[in-house]
C-alpha cells in the first residue's frame, strides 16, 4: 500500500475507508516500508527527479516483491508511467539507474501498479463487489469524477477510456446507486494549479458542481484526494464566492461501498467529510 | 477607411517580433527533454486551447501561444511568463493532439527549463523543500500523526531522508533549490 502525501496529510476518511472495504473484499494491504512523494509534484521542476523519486519507490516495493496499491491517482499515474517507460525504454532505466546508484538501488522492473479502483474492477471484480453489497444503495443517484491521472494521458497510462470513463461507474452501480451522466464529466477539477492561481481552480470545480446539481445527483463521488479536497473541502467557499447553494455531499467511493457493505457513517468517518453527508446516509 | 484603422491600431498594438529576441538553439534544448521531442510538429491548429480546461476559465492561458512562442526561440519571453505555471497537466491536450505533440509535456519541458534559469513559483520551492526535509510533498504534523494511531491506523512510515537527498542532488535539483527561485 503506498499511501502517498496528501492522503495522510489532509484526507484521512479516504485512507480509513478504504482499508474497511478492503479487508472486508480480502485484499491484504503491506504497508510500503520508506517510501517517498511519487515524484509527480516536481515534474515542473526537474523530470529527472521526479522518475528518480519514482524509481525510487518502485525499487522499495521489488524488495518487497509485491505490487503496489495506490489511493492517489496521481501517485498511481505517476508510478504507472515511470514503470512502463522504464521497463521498455532501455535508455532511460539505465540513465535513471544511473542516479540510483547514488542510493545503492537498482530498478529491475518486476512489479505492477494499480490504483484501488483499478484492483477493484480488474482483480475483485464486479461479482464480488456485488455480492459483498448488504444494503443496495438503491434510492441514491450520484454523479462520479475520476480524476485526471489515472485515465490520461491514454498512450502511458492505459486504463479505462479517458473520453467516456465507464469503470468507476459501474463500480458505483454495483453499490445499487445510480450514476448519471452529465455534462463535461471527464474534465479536470483544476486542483494542480490550486498553490498558482485561487480563482481558476474554483471557477472550474463551480462548473462542475453546476452541471452535477442539474442533472439532481444527490453526491459526487471521488477516487482522488486532490479532487476530494476541491469538491468537499472547498465547497463552502465556492458558495461563497459565487454566491450559490450546492450543500452536495462529497464521498470517497469506499465509504459508498461501505455504506452498502453495511458498515457504519462511523466506521467510514463519514463526520470528517466537510459538507455534511447525513443525507446520503437517511437515504441508505 | 474604419477597417484600416482597425489594421493600424493592431500593428501598433501588437510590434513585430524582434530579430535579436530569437534563440534559434532553444528548440534543441526543448527537444533534449523527454517530452519535448516533438514540439516543432505542432502546426498550430489549436485543439489543446480549445479543449483545455484551464484555457476556458483564463483569460490569458493559451497553450497554443506558448508552443508557438517556445517554436519561435523566444526564450526570454516564454520562459519568464507566468502562463508557463498554470497547466494543470491534466494531459487533456496530450491525448487529443492531432499532430501526437505532447503539449502538456512540452510545457512541463519548458518549466524544467525555466526552473534551470531561476524562475520557481514559491508553491513548487515549497514542495521540493518538504520533500528533500521529508520525502513527502508536505510536513505532517505531529496531531495528524496521533490522530492516525488513535482512528487505529497503522504508523506512516520514516523515510530514509538522507538517501532521498542524495538523490535529489545527484539529479542536481538540490543545488536549483538551494538557489531558489524567483516569485
Amino acid at each position: 500500500m503506498f499511501l502517498g502525501c496528501a492522503i495522510p496529510y489532509r484526507v484521512s476518511s479516504y485512507e480509513l475507508s478504504a482499508r474497511k472495504i478492503a479487508a472486508k473484499l480480502g485484499i491484504e494491504l503491506v504497508e510500503m516500508p520508506d517510501y517517498n512523494c511519487c515524484g509527480l509534484p516536481l515534474d515542473p521542476a526537474s523530470h529527472d527527479v521526479m522518475l528518480t523519486l519514482a524509481a525510487r519507490n518502485l525499487c522499495q516495493a521489488e524488495k518487497l516483491g509485491l505490487n503496489v496499491i495506490t489511493l492517489c491517482p496521481g501517485c498511481a499515474g505517476t508510478l504507472r508511467k515511470v514503470n512502463k517507460l522504464l521497463k521498455e525504454d532501455k535508455h532511460e532505466r539505465e540513465r535513471v539507474n544511473g542516479f540510483l546508484k547514488e542510493a545503492g538501488l537498482e530498478y529491475k522492473g518486476t512489479i505492477e501498479v494499480k490504483h484501488l479502483m483499478q484492483v477493484l474492477a480488474e482483480d475483485v471484480g464486479l461479482e464480488r463487489i456485488k455480492e459483498a453489497v448488504k444494503k443496495p444503495l438503491s434510492n441514491l443517484s450520484v454523479a462520479e469524477h475520476m480524476g485526471c491521472h489515472i485515465v490520461r494521458p491514454q498512450k502511458h497510462i492505459g486504463f479505462d477510456d479517458p473520453e467516456n470513463p465507464e469503470i468507476l461507474k459501474s463500480l458505483i452501480e454495483a453499490t445499487g446507486a445510480r450514476c448519471l451522466d452529465y455534462m463535461d464529466e471527464a474534465e479536470c477539477c483544476g486542483a494542480p494549479v490550486a498553490g498558482i492561481n485561487d480563482r481558476i481552480p474554483l471557477a472550474l470545480t463551480r462548473d462542475k458542481l453546476s452541471h452535477m446539481k442539474a442533472v439532481n445527483a444527490q453526491a459526487v463521488i471521488t477516487v482522488c484526494p486532490f479532487c476530494h479536497m476541491m469538491f468537499d473541502t472547498n465547497q463552502m467557499r465556492i458558495e461563497r464566492m459565487f454566491n450559490e447553494t450546492y450543500g452536495m455531499p462529497v464521498l470517497h467511493y469506499p465509504q459508498l461501498l461501505g455504506l452498502a457493505m453495511g458498515f457504519t457513517p462511523e466506521e467510514l468517518a463519514l463526520k470528517e467529510l466537510r459538507v455534511d453527508a447525513s443525507k446520503v446516509v437517511a437515504l441508505v | 477607411m474604419t477597417a484600416e484603422k482597425e489594421e493600424n491600431k493592431t500593428t501598433e498594438a501588437k510590434p513585430a517580433l524582434k530579430i535579436s529576441e530569437i534563440n534559434l538553439q532553444f528548440k534543441n534544448e526543448v527537444k533534449k527533454i523527454p517530452g519535448g521531442e516533438r514540439m516543432m510538429l505542432c502546426f498550430q491548429c489549436g485543439t489543446c486551447t480549445a479543449d483545455c480546461p484551464i484555457a476556458r476559465f483564463s483569460e490569458t492561458y493559451r497553450p497554443r501561444q506558448l508552443l508557438r512562442m517556445a517554436q519561435l526561440g523566444l526564450k526570454d519571453k516564454v520562459l519568464s511568463s507566468d502562463q508557463l505555471w498554470l497547466c494543470a497537466a491534466c494531459y487533456t491536450c496530450v491525448d487529443h493532439c492531432p499532430q501526437d505533440v505532447e503539449i502538456s509535456s512540452v510545457i512541463r519541458a519548458l518549466k524544467n527549463i525555466a526552473v534551470r534559469e531561476g524562475y520557481m513559483p514559491s508553491a513548487l520551492k515549497e514542495l521540493g523543500g518538504a520533500i528533500m526535509e521529508t520525502g513527502l510533498a508536505y510536513k505532517i504534523p505531529e496531531l495528524r500523526l496521533k490522530k492516525r494511531s488513535e482512528a487505529g491506523l497503522p504508523p506512516l512510515p520514516k523515510a530514509d531522508v538522507e538517501s532521498i537527498a542524495k538523490l535529489i542532488n545527484r539529479t542536481g535539483f538540490g543545488k536549483l533549490l538551494e538557489k531558489g527561485g524567483s516569485s
